[in-house]
């Protein structure tokens, strides 16, 4: 069998992951549907005057996104590392590191794309402004690479553990925390009018900075668990 | 300094120094804290504004210092542990972890003690009590981690990672979260220009914060020994200190 370049790996890892997935669809809808009835709950439990709504509707929207995230998250690794996937994935000649980054963009593209596109409605269901839609948006498509790059963290730090779900959304929620800020800080100001350039690079600084940092702890946190 | 190092990746050796020093720390554990506090709490005068309830400032300002200073430790063993695999290295992590959160607690409490007089609540969002509010959550997870496994090396490992990866976002969420909201007084002695206190205050509160310092050390250094006895259980040497003490 000829050799494959590391290109070549990991778009076989992605769509390898991808097709997994197409196969139970299910473990991808199950969050967004979570996340559309969490945010059903709050119009509920708060009352459907559309003022309050709209300005709480970006903390609601991130703060169900970060729990959703958090959702998927034991089934990132956990298949992989039971049937010997990921013991094989640690023996290719690619750096492990360079590796997961193949299975955190296909958890991106299952989690992350989706709300993303799901935004719009979020949106409209606790009225938010119109002029907050496009802002909504794009920090859910800049913030979310950070979440799975994070998410991959704690699942790859917890695969050893039995029931390790809890302990994950124990370690990753403090880590969440900028996200949170800096995309309700965007939305808030694009709702009012406001410019929100300086909060999208910030946002867009912390994916860049997470998800070139986070696959050499994903990496560490294989190995450990492997060994 | 790798020679003088050296020995101490075996327990044992790291053991006996532990215990030649402990008694040398508790004595100066024990002699700064009580000059310091009695000190702030008696003798130093009273604030022209704040009166005398200020004065929680001397456990107040040394607890959050080192509830930082020792996330800092054990984020730095966590390296150690993770690059050279040293076993006292990675026992220290379950040694440190609780004394920060202790501390942590503290720095909390008396927070909310002094915030009621001043600002007339316990609790206010605001950045530096959020941000040692996450303090909190972040030794949580990493104790949480570390009791999580069944075989403690990995256990270890992951709270050792787990240490870095929240060393490096600890910067950010502070600033994130100063930008966020801030009501907390300036720091008072951190700034690099002339500190904005009394030297008559000055001195018993940095009296307290190096009596914070040995207390620390101190507690971890306890702790320490402890974690290695229990590890080391099965090993003679072990099993004759116990017989010893």
């Amino acid at each position: 069998m000829s050799q494959l370049s590391g290109g070549q790996t990991w778009l076989t890892l992605l769509k390898r992951d991808l097709r997994i997935a197409a196969r139970r669809r299910s473990d991808a809808l199950n969050p967004l549907l979570f996340l559309l009835m969490v945010v059903t709950l709050f119009p509920l439990g708060i009352g459907p005057g559309p003022d309050i709504l709209a300005r709480i509707a970006p903390g609601i929207i991130w703060v169900a996104a970060l729990l959703a995230s958090l959702l998927g998250l034991e089934r990132l690794f956990r298949d992989d590392f039971q049937d010997g996937t990921l013991e094989q994935m640690c023996l290719l000649p690619q750096p492990l590191a360079f590796n997961v980054t193949a299975k955190m963009m296909a958890h991106w593209l299952l989690s992350g794309l989706p709300l993303v596109i799901l935004s719009p409605l979020l949106a409209l269901l606790l009225s938010l402004p119109v002029q907050g839609w496009w802002a909504l948006a794009l920090t859910l498509l800049l913030g979310t690479p950070a979440l799975s790059a994070l998410g991959a963290i704690g699942a790859a730090l917890t695969l050893q553990v039995q029931r390790g779900n809890s302990l994950v959304s124990l370690i990753l929620i403090p880590l969440f925390i900028p996200l949170l800020i800096f995309a309700t800080a965007a939305v808030e100001n694009a709702s009012m009018g406001l410019a929100v350039h300086g909060q999208l690079a910030i946002l867009a600084a912390i994916s860049v900075l997470t998800v070139t940092l986070a696959p050499l702890a994903v990496a560490a946190g294989i190995r450990m668990s492997v060994n | 300094m790798w020679r003088w190092l050296h020995p101490y990746a075996k327990p044992e050796a790291t053991y006996n120094l532990l215990q030649k020093l402990l008694p040398w720390f508790v004595a100066l554990t024990l002699v700064t804290l009580v000059t310091g506090v009695v000190w702030g709490l008696a003798f130093a005068p009273g604030d022209y504004q704040q009166g005398d309830s200020y004065r929680i400032i001397f456990l107040h300002v040394p607890a959050a210092i080192f509830s930082m200073g020792a996330y800092m430790g054990m984020a730095i063993m966590g390296a150690v542990a993770l690059i050279w695999q040293i076993k006292t290295a990675e026992w220290s992590i379950p040694a440190i972890a609780p004394v920060g959160a202790a501390l942590t607690i503290v720095a909390l409490l008396t927070g909310a003690i002094w915030g009621k007089p001043m600002w007339g609540t316990w609790w206010v969002w605001d950045a530096r009590l959020t941000s040692e509010l996450i303090l909190l959550f972040l030794y949580v997870g990493v104790m949480a981690l570390y009791f999580a496994f069944d075989d403690a090396r990995t256990g270890a490992k992951a709270a050792a990672i787990l240490s870095l990866v929240g060393v490096i976002n600890l910067p950010i969420i502070h600033f994130s979260v100063e930008w966020w909201n801030t009501l907390h007084q300036g720091a008072t002695i951190t700034k690099f220009e002339r500190p904005s206190i009394a030297t008559s205050m000055l001195i018993p509160l940095l009296i307290c914060l190096t009596g914070f310092a040995f207390l620390t050390v101190s507690l971890v250094m306890m702790r320490l020994k402890n974690e290695i006895l229990r590890q080391e259980l099965h090993r003679p040497w072990a099993q004759q200190k116990l017989e010893q003490d």
